[in-house]
Parts: C-alpha cells; sequence; structure tokens
C-alpha cells in the first residue's frame, strides 16, 4: 500500500507548526514594541532552489510576498558556492527585504547529512535603525539609516565582528538591536533544527518530494479558485490624503484563467515623504486583498502566491525605486486592497467590503521636561508608540468591525502599559457614535482619543494618520465613514500628518475614521436600527432621519435602555 | 481535626457528573448524567449510589470537595445575570474594543465575539488615577450616589467595578462598592483590583465582569447545593476545587467564582501529578483526549505548569484571541478541537482535515449507526482495528464497521482515490499530528524538551492515540492509569487547599527597592495564606513566591520562582542571576546590557502535598501471551499486525505483554504498538515503555 499521500500531507502540517513556533519565539523575545504587540513579524521555510514552502500567519500581511521573495535574492547575492553549514545572512534592504530599513530579514541555510536541505527565513520589525529615526521626514533612503546590503552575518559559525560594531556605532538602542539580531538568528535554528527531525523521522535525503507536493496542490487549488471566475477586467481607483499631497492609487484587476494581473498604471507618483512603498510591499497588500477574498484556506507559499501578479510603472508611489524613502510605506500599503476591492467588486459583485479606515491610526509620544517654566525634578524624555485601529468597511451581509484594523492584523497596546511606558496620559479611548457609514450593511466605528502628558512635560506628536479629507467610500448605495479629526483640547487645529508641538497642560483630541457603509440603508434589519440605537452606537437623529425609525420608537427603546432591557 | 478519611469528589461536567468516594479502604466511582436546571440532584444521585457501593452512610463523609463546568458553561452559553459595570470615564468600550485586532485574518466575514456586557449596560464615573497609583481626578461620592440611582432602576443582580489602575490603588473602586453596599444592598458587587489586581485593563475588566456575571447564579447553586446535602444528613464540609489546581471555601468560590472556570480540567491535571507523584517522575505530560477536545499540560516536579491569563469560550476553532481573557492564576493547558467525535473532510487542497467540528453524541460517529454520515476519529480507530465492535462502552454501543468504512470511504477515499484503511490511517495521523504540533509548541513555548518526558494519558480517546503520539514526540515511556474516566473528581481529593494572590507593581533592578519588594511579597503572602486558613486551621502552609520578569522594552514577562529566602530579603543581584538563569533556559542566551524589571508579583500559599505512597515500579518479569488475535494497523509500522487481545481487569502486577497488544477495558481500549511493551504496575497502572534494544 503507498501511504506517502498521508506522509506528505503529515509533513505539511508539520512544516506550517514549524514556521508558526519561529514566529511565536521571536514574538517573545523582540524589543520592538510592533512586533510583540502588533505581531509585525515573519517566519518561513524554502526549499534549496529559494522557493517558500511554508510561512506563518502573523500580524502583517505586508511581509507575505517579500519573504516568498526575499531568500531568491539572498541565493542570488550570496552565491551557491559560497553557502556552507553554520552561515547565517542578513540584510535590511527595503527591496531585497521586506520594505523598509526597520525590518531585518536573516536567512540560515539548513544542512541535511552535509547537503543543502533547504532554507529559515524570519523577519521583524525593529526598534530603531538610526538616521533621522521612525518617520517619513527622510528625503531619501540614506537618511532614514542603516543600511546592511544582504551579505553574511555568521560564516561557518562565526560571527562578523566588524559587523556588529558597524551596526553598534550606528543605532540609538544597540544592545536591543544587537539582541533583536540573535533572536532572528535562533529563531532559524529552532526551525533548521525541527526540519531535520522530520526528515530523519521520514527518512527523507531532501525536500523535492514534499515541495512538488504542497507547491503542486496549492498551484491546482488557487488556480482553480481562479478559474471560477468571471474572466472579466476592471478598474478602481481610490484617493487618499497623502502627506502634503493627495494620493490616487488606480488598479486595473484582470482576471485569467490562471492568474490574476494587478496592475497599477496610472498610480500617483513617488511622494518627496517617506510614505513610498516598493513594489514587494505593495504586491504583498494587493495579493492579500485578492487572496483573503477568492482563497483563504490556501496557505501561503511559492506557488499559492505565484498566480497574483502585480505590476506598476517604476516610480509610482507604488513602486518607488532606490533612494526613495520608505520608512512609513505601511500607510500606502494599508490603503492597496480598498483600492484593489474598487476594480475586484466590479468583477465579483458582492464579495467584498465597502471601503474602511484602511492605515492604522498610529501616533508617536516625544515626551521631555516642560520648556515654558522650571519642570519638577522627575520630568524625564520618553517615548511612546501607540496603534489604534478606526472601523473596517461594512460587508455585504455583516456590519463592519468597531475599531478593528483590516488589513493589518496589529493589536492595540492596553492603556496602562502604554502610560508605563512613559509619562504619558490617555484620557480617552472609546468607540465615536455616528462614524460608522450607514447602509444596509454598517461600517465599523472609528474610536475618539484624547492625549495629555503628565504634569511637568510638554511633548510633540508625531501624527501618521490619513481619510482625513478623504474618508471611506460607502458602495452600493452605502454611505461614507467618518472622516478623521484631530484638534487641541482647546480647539486649536492640527494636521493630520508629521510632528507637532502640544505645550503643557494642553491635550489632544482625535477621532479616528469610520468603515464605510454597504447598500441603501433603507434596507438595514430595523431590529439592527434599534439595536445600534440602544448600544449608542448611532444617535437619535441618524436612526429617524436615515434609517426612519419613528419618534415613538426611538422614545420606546430610550425606555427600555433605561430599564437595562435586554435589546 | 483529624485528617478526614472520608471524602467525596464530585465533578459535574458538560454530559456527565462523576462521583468518587475515598475511604480508607480505596476508591468507589460512578457517573450519572448531569441534570442541568438543578445540577445538586445528579450529585445527591451520585453521591447514593457510591455510598451504597462502599457501604458507607452518607453522614459519615467528612468532606467534600466539588469541580464543575457550571462557571465555565455560564459564560459560554451566556446564561449569567443582569450586570452592570461601572468604569472610568473615556474608557467605556474597553472590553468591547478588545485588542482591536481579527485573531483570523484569512476570513472577511469574521465576526467578533460579543462582550459579555452590551454597551447600554455599561456606566462612567469621573475619577482617575494613573500609572503611579496617584489620584489625578478623585471620585465624587455624590456621582457614585447618582448612578446608583440610574442602576437602581435597572433592576441589576450584580455590578462589576473596573476602574483604569486600581490595581495599584483601590480606593476609588473601594468608594464605589461602599455607595454600592448602601444604596444597593441585595445587589451583588465584584471589583477588579480583588477579583483580578493585575495590569492590562481588558483581561481585568472583562475578569471582574466575567466574575459579576456568574456570581449571583453560583452563589445560588452553592447555596442550594449545601442545603440539599444537609438535608440528605450530609453534614460534611464543601470545598470547592480552583482553575489553578487547589481547593477554597464554599465562601470564597460564591465571592470568586471567576476562579472556578476550567476547575474540571484542573482536576485532571492534579490526578496526573498525583499519578508523577507515585512514580517519581518529575517531567509529566498529561493527555486527556475525549471527545471533542484534547487538553494537554506539563507537570514539572509533580506539580501543573500555571499562568496568570487564559481564554475562555474560544468562539472559533479553539482560535486564539476568538474568545475572552480572564486573568487568574490557572493550569497552562493547550486545549485542541481534538477527540473521538472530531470529524474529518477533504479540503480544496486535497488534504485530509479533522476538527474542531465534533459529531456530538447525537448523532454522533457514523458508526454508533444514529444517522451519521461523515467520519469520525472513532470511525477511523475502528476501521484500523483499535476498537472492538462488540465491546465498545462495555458493549454498551454496538459499534457498525459497515457505516465507518462507508463514511471514510464516501467523504475521505473517494475523493483521494484513496482505499478505506488509508483513509482512516490518513485520519488518525493527521489527528495524532495535530496534537502533537500542539505539544511541541508548547514544550518550545516553556523550553522544555519532551524526550526527557514521561506522558500520562486518560479520558475516553486518549488510550488509543496515546502510544502514537508518544512515537511522534519521542517520548519513551506512557502510564496509563486505571479509573481514568473519572480522573478529574479523583484529582480533586488530591488537591491542597492552595490560593495564589497576585498583583502588578512595577519594579526595575537598576532602580530596586528593597524594602518595597519585600512588603509586596509579604502582604501578598499575608492575602494568600489568610485565604488557605479559612479551610484548614492547622495544617503547616507553605508560600511558593515568583516575579514575573523581563527585559527592559520586551512585552512578555516570564515567571521566576524565588526561594523562601530570597523572598524575604531580596536583592537585585539575585533576581538578577535567578532571571538570566531561566531566560537562557528557555530562549538559548541572555541579553547583554539590557536592564531587567519586574511587572507582577505572585504567592501561591498551599497545605503540603498528600503523601503518596510511592510505588516500586516492576520491570514486568512475567511475560504473557495472549490468547487472542486481531489484526490492528500500526502506524508506525504502515501496516496490519497481529496485534494480541488482552482483558486489562486481568493483568496482575508485573506482568509484560509484547507489542503490539489491545488491552481492553469497559470505558475504552489501550493500544500498545510493536514499538512498545505494556507492564502492568502494582496500582493497577499500565506502564507502556520501549521495546528492549534487540542485540
Amino acid at each position: 500500500m503507498d501511504h506517502q499521500t498521508v506522509e506528505y500531507q503529515v509533513m505539511w502540517n508539520r512544516l506550517i507548526s514549524v514556521v508558526e513556533e519561529q514566529a511565536q519565539a521571536l514574538v517573545r523575545t523582540a524589543f520592538s514594541t510592533s512586533v510583540r504587540e502588533a505581531g509585525d513579524l515573519s517566519a518561513g521555510a524554502y526549499d534549496t532552489q529559494g522557493r517558500m514552502l511554508a510561512q506563518a500567519v502573523t500580524g502583517t500581511p505586508g511581509h507575505v510576498n517579500a519573504m516568498a521573495d526575499a531568500v531568491a535574492h539572498f541565493i542570488r547575492r550570496i552565491g551557491r558556492d559560497n553557502i556552507f553549514e553554520g552561515d547565517i545572512y542578513i540584510t535590511n534592504d527595503p527591496w531585497e527585504g521586506t520594505g523598509h530599513l526597520h525590518d531585518i530579514t536573516m536567512v540560515t541555510p539548513s544542512f541535511h547529512a552535509g547537503r543543502l536541505a533547504g532554507f529559515f527565513a524570519c523577519t521583524a520589525h525593529i526598534v530603531d535603525i538610526g538616521g533621522r529615526g521612525f518617520g517619513a521626514d527622510a528625503h531619501s533612503v540614506y537618511e532614514e539609516g542603516l543600511y546592511i546590503p544582504i551579505m553574511k552575518f555568521a560564516d561557518q559559525g562565526r560571527v562578523d565582528q566588524t559587523l556588529l560594531r558597524i551596526i553598534r556605532g550606528n543605532v540609538r538602542e544597540p544592545d536591543q538591536l544587537v539582541g533583536d539580531i540573535f533572536a532572528l538568528a535562533t529563531c532559524n535554528d529552532i526551525g533548521h533544527r525541527r526540519l531535520i527531525e522530520m526528515m530523519q523521522e521520514f527518512d527523507l535525503a531532501d525536500l523535492e518530494g514534499i515541495a512538488s507536493f504542497i507547491l503542486d496542490n496549492s498551484r491546482r487549488a488557487t488556480v482553480a479558485a481562479i478559474a471560477a471566475l468571471p474572466p472579466l477586467s476592471a478598474q478602481g481607483e481610490m484617493t487618499v490624503d497623502g502627506f502634503d499631497t493627495p494620493i490616487t492609487l488606480r488598479v486595473k484587476i484582470t482576471v485569467q484563467s490562471d492568474r490574476i494581473i494587478t496592475d497599477f498604471t496610472g498610480t500617483s507618483a513617488v511622494d518627496k515623504k517617506g510614505i513610498n512603498c516598493p513594489l514587494v510591499y505593495t504586491k504583498a497588500y494587493a495579493c492579500y486583498a485578492l487572496k483573503v477574498a477568492i482563497a483563504p484556506d490556501i496557505p501561503n507559499n511559492a506557488a499559492s502566491l505565484a498566480p497574483f501578479e502585480v505590476t506598476a510603472p517604476i516610480d509610482t508611489i507604488v513602486h518607488a525605486v532606490h533612494p526613495a524613502p520608505v520608512a512609513l510605506r505601511h500607510i500606502i500599503g494599508h490603503f492597496v486592497p480598498d483600492a484593489v476591492y474598487d476594480a475586484f467588486d466590479k468583477i465579483v459583485p458582492g464579495l467584498v467590503p465597502a471601503e474602511g479606515a484602511g492605515c492604522l491610526c498610529n501616533f508617536q509620544v516625544s515626551l521631555r521636561p516642560r520648556t515654558d517654566a522650571e519642570p519638577p525634578q522627575t520630568a524625564r524624555r520618553s517615548e511612546v508608540l501607540t496603534f489604534n485601529s478606526g472601523g473596517s468597511g461594512a460587508r455585504p451581509e455583516l456590519d463592519g468591525l468597531n475599531a478593528t484594523a483590516f488589513p493589518s492584523g496589529v493589536m492595540t497596546m492596553p492603556v496602562e502599559a502604554t502610560e508605563h511606558a512613559g509619562p504619558v496620559i490617555i484620557w480617552r479611548k472609546e468607540l465615536r457614535p455616528d462614524s460608522g457609514g450607514v447602509g444596509k450593511t454598517q461600517g465599523g466605528l472609528g474610536q475618539f482619543m484624547e492625549v495629555g502628558a503628565e504634569e511637568g512635560h510638554e511633548f510633540d506628536l508625531q501624527a501618521m494618520f490619513d481619510r482625513s479629507a478623504h474618508p471611506a467610500r460607502g458602495r452600493r448605495g452605502g454611505g461614507p465613514g467618518a472622516a478623521t479629526t484631530i484638534t487641541r483640547d482647546d480647539g486649536t487645529p492640527m494636521r493630520t500628518k508629521g510632528k507637532q508641538f502640544v505645550p503643557h497642560g494642553a491635550r489632544v483630541a482625535m477621532a479616528f475614521p469610520g468603515g464605510a457603509g454597504y447598500g441603501d440603508p433603507a434596507d438595514r434589519n430595523p431590529e439592527h436600527v434599534i439595536r445600534d440605537l440602544a448600544r449608542g452606537y448611532i444617535s437619535d437623529k441618524t436612526a429617524s432621519e436615515i434609517y426612519g425609525l419613528s419618534a415613538e420608537e426611538i422614545a420606546e427603546t430610550h425606555a427600555k435602555v433605561k430599564k437595562g432591557d435586554v435589546i | 481535626m483529624a485528617h478526614p478519611t472520608i471524602r467525596l469528589g464530585v465533578d459535574i461536567g458538560g454530559t456527565f457528573t462523576d462521583v468518587v468516594l475515598e475511604t480508607p479502604v480505596g476508591l468507589t466511582s460512578t457517573k450519572v448524567l448531569t441534570t442541568y436546571a438543578a445540577p445538586e440532584n445528579a450529585i445527591i444521585e451520585g453521591l447514593h449510589q457510591v455510598c451504597k457501593k462502599a457501604n458507607v452512610l452518607p453522614n459519615q463523609i467528612q468532606q467534600i470537595i466539588h469541580g464543575t463546568t457550571l462557571a465555565t458553561n455560564a459564560l459560554i452559553e451566556r446564561r449569567g445575570a443582569k450586570t452592570a459595570l461601572i468604569t472610568t470615564e473615556g474608557f467605556r468600550d474597553v472590553i468591547e474594543m478588545r485588542t482591536e485586532s481579527r485573531f483570523e485574518q484569512y476570513d472577511l466575514n469574521l465576526t467578533l465575539p460579543e462582550p459579555l456586557l452590551p454597551r447600554h449596560m455599561r456606566f462612567t464615573l469621573c475619577e482617575r488615577v494613573d500609572a503611579h497609583g496617584r489620584v489625578l481626578i478623585a471620585l465624587k461620592r455624590s456621582s457614585v450616589e447618582t448612578l446608583a440611582d440610574r442602576i437602581a432602576q435597572m433592576g441589576v443582580d450584580s455590578i462589576a467595578v473596573g476602574l483604569l489602575h486600581s490595581y495599584l490603588n483601590p480606593s476609588h473602586e473601594r468608594m464605589i462598592r461602599d455607595v454600592l453596599s448602601q444604596k444597593l444592598p441585595d445587589v451583588a458587587v465584584s471589583i477588579s483590583s480583588e477579583v483580578s489586581p493585575q495590569m492590562r485593563e481588558y483581561e481585568r475588566f472583562n475578569t471582574v465582569v466575567a466574575n459579576a456575571y456568574i456570581k449571583p447564579l453560583m452563589a445560588s447553586y452553592l447555596g442550594r447545593l449545601e442545603d440539599r446535602l444537609r438535608s440528605e444528613d450530609v453534614a460534611a464540609r464543601i470545598f470547592l476545587m480552583h482553575s489553578g489546581g487547589g481547593i477554597i471555601s464554599l465562601q470564597n468560590a460564591a465571592d470568586f467564582p471567576v476562579r472556578l472556570v476550567e476547575s474540571g480540567p484542573a482536576g485532571g491535571a492534579v490526578f496526573a501529578a498525583d499519578i508523577a507523584a507515585r512514580y517519581g517522575i518529575n517531567k509529566a505530560l498529561s493527555f486527556d483526549m475525549g471527545g471533542t477536545t484534547a487538553k494537554i499540560c506539563l507537570i514539572t516536579n509533580q506539580t501543573p505548569k500555571t499562568a496568570r491569563v487564559f481564554e475562555v469560550a474560544r468562539s472559533y476553532r479553539f482560535k486564539k484571541g476568538s474568545g475572552m481573557p480572564i486573568s487568574i492564576p490557572v493550569i497552562d493547558m493547550v486545549e485542541i478541537g481534538a477527540g473521538g467525535g472530531s470529524l474529518a473532510h477533504v479540503d480544496a487542497l486535497q488534504q485530509i482535515r479533522v476538527g474542531p467540528e465534533s459529531a456530538g453524541s447525537e448523532p454522533g460517529p457514523a458508526c454508533y449507526d444514529q444517522g451519521g454520515t461523515r467520519p469520525a476519529v472513532t470511525d477511523a480507530d475502528l476501521v484500523l482495528g483499535k476498537l472492538d465492535p462488540a465491546n465498545f462502552a462495555g458493549g454498551s454501543i454496538p459499534l457498525n464497521f459497515e457505516n465507518a468504512q462507508a463514511a471514510l470511504t464516501k467523504q475521505i477515499g473517494e475523493v483521494l482515490a484513496m482505499g478505506p484503511t488509508e483513509a482512516a490511517f490518513g485520519v488518525t495521523e493527521v489527528v495524532d499530528e495535530n496534537m502533537a504540533n500542539a505539544t511541541r509548541v508548547h514544550a518550545v513555548e516553556n523550553g522544555e524538551d519532551l524526550s526527557q518526558y514521561t506522558m500520562i494519558a486518560f479520558g475516553g480517546a486518549a488510550p488509543l492515540h496515546a502510544a502514537r503520539l508518544c512515537e511522534k514526540l519521542g517520548v519513551a515511556r506512557l502510564i496509563v492509569p486505571p479509573g481514568a474516566g473519572v480522573g478529574s473528581a479523583i484529582g480533586f481529593l488530591r488537591a491542597p487547599y492552595s490560593f495564589e494572590a497576585n498583583r502588578s507593581i512595577y519594579m526595575r533592578l537598576s532602580n530596586f527597592d528593597t524594602d518595597a519588594a519585600a512588603q509586596i511579597l509579604h502582604d501578598l503572602r499575608s492575602e494568600a495564606v489568610s485565604f488557605v486558613r479559612s479551610c484548614d486551621q492547622d495544617t503547616p502552609i507553605l508560600s511558593e513566591f515568583k516575579a514575573y520578569m523581563r527585559y527592559s522594552g520586551q512585552g512578555w514577562e516570564i515567571p521566576i520562582t524565588l526561594s523562601q529566602d530570597q523572598a524575604e530579603t531580596p536583592r537585585a543581584d539575585v533576581f538578577q542571576a535567578r532571571f538570566e538563569e531561566d531566560y537562557a533556559n528557555l530562549f538559548g542566551r541572555t541579553v547583554e546590557g539590557m536592564d531587567i524589571e519586574i511587572t507582577v508579583w505572585s504567592v501561591n500559599a498551599t497545605t503540603p502535598k498528600q503523601d503518596v505512597a510511592k510505588i516500586s515500579p516492576t520491570d514486568g518479569p512475567d511475560r504473557i501471551i495472549p490468547q487472542k488475535y486481531r489484526p490492528i494497523f500500526d502506524a508506525a509500522q504502515r501496516a496490519y499486525l497481529d496485534a494480541g487481545l488482552v482483558d486489562r481487569a486481568r493483568l496482575k502486577a508485573g506482568q509484560r505483554i509484547e507489542g503490539p497488544v489491545a488491552l481492553t477495558e469497559a470505558e475504552t481500549t489501550i493500544i500498545v504498538p510493536q514499538s512498545r511493551d505494556a507492564i502492568c504496575q502494582p496500582d493497577g497502572c499500565i506502564d507502556i515503555v520501549l521495546k528492549p534494544r534487540k542485540v
């Protein structure tokens, strides 16, 4: 009896478990907030040709394709003849790694019985890479920090001390960064050991058989999912705030029998600020958007990603080339899915959601002792980064999610933890009523936040928001989500992007955007309108003017709320 | 009081209520159907059954130890009290906004679980404490009174209070409780600084809300139970098993019912720990596999590993993040959707997938012949010869081999061009691999090497799969204890009185305050000891001290165990050395130049473990040759082998049987593959060991 199919299934499961394990090890040792709180990391296993066989599902889809392509770059740069047991390679090249200098990618060749069996790679967002610090202010990648070309970090077991000294001498937190680099190396080693155990258990000399099994099945299933779509072509576009000038993402999607081509011709040119996207990062989010819509259950690997082709003209903001500044490439990257869906909805109606908040509503607070008067002894300097989400877009049959990230998978930090990180005070963090776009299904609510400093401090707020002049647009009659707003508590207006001073005693009040609605509000289930009114998701005004609730119904609902009835 | 000698262990599970009576002569057990409307009825019935069997009068029972899934089920099924939450202004939606992320990235139609309390049951008060515990905005008593009047109109039964940073400064929460107890004396009040004084508002608020939500229900149930027992002439004192693996008084349980969540599985881990103690095993892996889930727990030095937070009521394929976090001391268990009833199918990738969907008991696996047409793990076990169709569940459920084979052929074999055997092999391999992977990940997370571990298996489906799991994990030894069907209830009888008190207080080692550290640990110890003293007035109490530490800048702390000396005279250099030792053990290296910080302090007060009669294991000098044989598929050999069939009940201490063999009993069958032998130990445990190497 031939049991190979069963064995291959077991091995595939095992490989996926191995890369998840790799990723978990990183989450628990990394110093970077975005890794541990936001899952901004990735890990993958590859065959000798550099084809990705398995990848951990982590917090950010942005690494998906980048990781799939990275190992091939390493093989090319290092040279096949130069790959030895005990080697570890490193880079933070935005174009051959994962999109900005703040991601370190490490690759380790895995040898079994003296022969190269495959590779392990992992990537993590690190705390600091020198340069101007994490922000959009650089004019070129040279100002964004230290650049490490693809090179050997360890040569046959010997760590390159010269490289380590250069790294230490160029970054603000050398101990943390070096700690993270070793954690990445350890994480590959965990994968390597588990792979060898598996090869011994199943008596494998190489990975060719299992690689073909994984890739053939994945290709077949992905192509089948694509073949089931109408072979059409459609255009879409979306404009967002950008930094100083609005940015338009223009997308043409063409469904062929065995592939989907997404082309960004017509998209705005690269920006002067560091919000540009290397193509590999654009590819990741375009591919994620389509894959989650039509083939969500197929694990990510070289074959399941290949049928999603992404092209863009050079020097558009989605295909920025060296030396464009790219540190905050996530802002544009997070908008790619909404732009892709604008086109894809015309090919397959009724599948994808309306537009949502898109990019995360992150801000960094740089606190320091007040300068307008004598500060107290205890005042100190501190940097605090927070991750926050607006509302996601309404789905064809379901409301959007309140204050929940899409497409990013990032988690927010507890307010109590943020306040331990520095002398910052979060005075408010709660849902923003009436911010979800109206419709048959309603957009997810955004949120309010209010931020100040402990007594004796002033601060700069580095804002990284969008959707102020360009809120999420509704689909099929649904209304738009509410726009981003930001002011000082005394009413002084502030900008949605860039570093801004906030004097002692003042607070910043922010309202993050809601997701857009889907379908005609007249078709909304009246029970849901009453429920939303009872919960305060919508106001009396919206309930009556948009959804047509009568004054009696509204009064009755408020009476039930007063009695604490189940609604 | 002399040590009680006649004790009753009671575990209310989803389907069965297990009752075990322990007397100086031994254990007597029974299973009765759980009576949902009045769970105490099943207890009384079970009690009379075991008393009759053991010839004991109900009034001779000296102590009752009780664990129950009622608290968990109330949370899962949302059957709690009408409850309100009072929180800090600006933070009304903490329990609804969760972590602002999607726990499953590849599902456009994902829905998040609803919070336990809808938005209109959540109220705020103007007040604020900062991250140092200083009051920024003082709470006005009058504002609490006004709110109390408003809530009074709603007719709530229970109120949860959770304010920002209350774990550092509980004064506002206490003021609210005082006002509420005056204005609404009949309403139960839970405050977060008492229920779970840990940093991280989402977890803490959720925990206090869960406590408040189930408090009236549990208080009423426990009161009724006590009354019923008294009316049945049972005077025994009642204690409750908690999620951390110890027992607490009825009153403490009624005040903090959230601590009862997962007490059943905790009993299972304590049961396994007791077996480990009997055999002097310092590294054990408990493996409990039932109808729908498998639970895995690491037990080191005969103590189950614990954690500070866990998730209850996972709503999405047992996926991390899809439930609600509860931050209480808990036995750290991995639970996955893999059991005898787990259903198998082939997905779009031509891959066999098993679970987490389960056939349940209605219709059950295809072989139950109750209309089920989809293959379950039990069907695959039957086709592979692991189960005897005529002797399942003591012969009470005849299994239909043809139905099992047909379901496997239709749903798996025809899709993948496989015969029924290969399909069945595929299903069992996939489910065993899933469990093995979960176990490996858990071991890696704890820095443990499984090859040094012994597995202790119980639960209906475990003995069928445990040996294969050992083969996959490189575990050399497997012990299957008797009484495995009522393992949790036996575990209750082995649990010490214990209570863990913990508190979040940040302290950097570079800025270590010796006096403050000593004071924190002293206070926690007094608190924990007072809970244990309320159960037991005279037994000496041991204290176990832990500090949760990490490098400043990391988000994940590791528990560092401290000796009594280290806790009483805390020193920064000692703390650092202990941290670095454990960190290197977990992650392979330390990080130079980084400051280290303590985030949480904890003290577990416990009575000493009961003395365990050590077993002198035999190496099985008497060889037994089975009289009957049946072909059973051996997964490692990828082939049917003629396996011996032996009735477990007939085995005597010291007897050894070579694998492949199936040891049958009423509740289950123990499969011993060709790679291993089985030895019957003096206490009735089946000890499954690697075959001696042939020279």
